[in-house]
């Protein structure tokens, strides 16, 4: 017994990654999972708890397995734009963009971050940790025709995540960066906790908050400062369960459920960050072509009627037939809901259209309803 | 944490056995790994299962698991607080969170189960 425990530990130890934030999370009594190669907290004190105290308070986040590519050079913003449907050219230095990496069939490479560190020459990209290879190789690939040059810089960056309606005010008190200026999808860099951060006003709950990237060797630093700041104002440690959750009451993407390389970003609802009038991209002519010809089929957010949960993969049924599977599905804590996501046939998306979905041996009913599912109260 | 009068089986459900009739439920470690609890589908009355037959199923936030008997014997009742208060099992899966009440059908059965001490070194194993 022994020995094979020895082995696996062994071999676990190899395969998965650590954050450098990996001993502080396991102090904290956190249950650990593998999550795209590396070894990330789940659930804390519990998922509903850590859910709630993001809606109402604030919840901070370990998001140091997300990949950061950057691309240097005289030809960065004509190599980005030539990557993305969104216009890159419309940021500033400082400015963030939500866009994808398309192919040239207009599906998604992955979704991702722009930020615009220097205006036209240097670009981060901030992309799904499933996909630093593939996306690394991708862009450098056709970075290739540029004057560019292109850098995986995944493994010396950390990242955490505070979100929340108190966030600034955790926030304030640690950074030199007056956060009261920083608006939404906006960045600067500055000290947190004493270390050089780039600090964005991003995030993937549906709340207001902050992103915060560091090279430091010792982000567990942040952390703890940041902790100790909110502890006393409600502030608790949030893993990927609850991540997930927020992010599907908010209707954010969640790549490898919600969109793939088989999914154009007009299926998949996302027409906002497609600007045709910009000039060429990959994937361009087929999005145009899509959007002529009307799409087939659209990603929508549903309810569950019935008592039930419906989950990824279960299959989705129209009059009887089967069309398609649940994208992204779960109980969502804060709207007290079961609620999803799943492509339809384009006929049967409207609003309030019912099907069924298959839960083992039952049918629940679900409805097709507006998303985002959560939509936070902007302050006046 | 694991009473000594209870046997528990390696799925992690726990009986309390009680002339003839046995209280079952998921153990400490099993609502753990579950998590928050949202519903619980319960078998109807009078249902007759074999043993290790699924009863039923828990599912939390992330994830729905069978929950499977034991033993074989005759389904005589079932938590219906359930129905409103799923998360009983979170808060008390020895006590309150009990799921149903079977009639057991050959009690030789629970020979194969195990004893409190003798499950705390099993999870023990899995934890680790």
């Amino acid at each position: 017994m022994i020995v094979n425990k020895d082995i696996d530990f062994l071999v676990k130890g190899l395969i998965m990654k650590k954050t450098r934030l990996n001993a502080v999370h396991k102090e904290a009594g956190a249950r650990m999972v593998e999550f795209a190669g590396y070894e990330m907290p789940v659930e804390y004190s519990g998922l509903i708890e850590e859910h709630l105290a993001v809606r109402t308070k604030a919840g901070l986040f370990d998001v140091s397995h997300m990949g950061e590519i950057v691309i240097e050079g005289p030809e960065a913003l004509a190599c980005v734009q030539y990557l993305t449907p969104n216009d890159v050219a419309r940021l500033s230095p400082g400015q963030v963009q939500y866009t994808a990496l398309t192919t040239p069939q207009g599906t998604f490479v992955d979704d991702m971050l722009v930020y615009c560190l220097s205006l036209p020459d240097k670009y981060l990209l901030v992309v799904n940790a499933a996909n630093i290879d593939k996306d690394f190789a991708w862009v450098k690939g056709k970075a290739a025709s540029f004057k560019v040059e292109v850098f995986n810089r995944s493994d010396e960056h950390s990242q955490l995540a505070l979100q929340g309606p108190l966030a600034q005010e955790i926030l304030q008190p640690l950074t030199d960066i007056y956060l009261d200026q920083m608006k939404s999808f906006h960045f600067a860099f500055g000290k947190v906790a004493g270390l050089d951060c780039l600090v964005s006003r991003t995030g993937y709950t549906g709340e207001d908050g902050f992103e915060i990237y560091t090279l430091a060797q010792n982000p567990e630093v942040i952390w703890k400062a940041i902790m100790a700041e909110g502890t006393p104002k409600g502030l608790l440690p949030v893993g990927l369960g609850a991540r997930d959750t927020l992010r599907l009451e908010a209707k954010l993407m969640l790549y490898g459920n919600d969109i793939n390389e088989q999914t154009t970003v007009l299926e998949a609802d996302l027409k906002w960050i497609v600007k045709f009038q910009k000039g060429d991209f990959l994937g361009k002519a087929a999005l145009e072509k899509q959007l002529q010809e009307g799409l087939k089929r659209k990603l929508v957010g549903f309810e569950v009627l019935d008592k039930g949960i419906a989950r990824p993969h279960y299959p989705v049924f129209v009059g009887g037939q089967q069309v398609s599977e649940v994208c992204s599905g779960t109980f969502a804590p804060y709207v007290k809901k079961a609620i999803g996501l799943v492509y339809l046939p384009i006929e049967h998306t409207e609003i309030g259209s019912e099907f069924e979905i298959g839960v083992r041996d039952r049918r629940l009913r679900a409805r097709v309803v507006p998303t985002p599912f959560y939509k936070r109260e902007k302050k006046s | 944490m694991y009473p000594d009068n209870f046997y528990y089986s390696k799925d992690h459900e726990w009986l309390k056995v009680e002339g003839g009739v046995a209280v079952l439920g998921i153990t400490d470690f099993a609502q753990k790994q579950l998590g928050d609890i949202i519903y619980v589908e319960l078998p109807p009355v009078g249902k007759v299962l074999d043993a290790h037959q699924s009863l039923g199923t828990v599912e939390s936030v992330k994830s729905v698991s069978d929950i499977y008997s034991p033993v074989s014997g005759e389904v005589i009742e079932v938590n219906s607080e359930l129905a409103q208060t799923p998360d009983l099992i979170n808060k008390d899966p020895h006590g309150q969170g009990w799921i149903v009440k079977l009639k057991i059908k050959d009690s030789s059965e629970l020979q194969n189960l195990m004893k409190a001490a003798d499950y705390e070194r099993y999870i023990e194993g899995l934890e680790h």
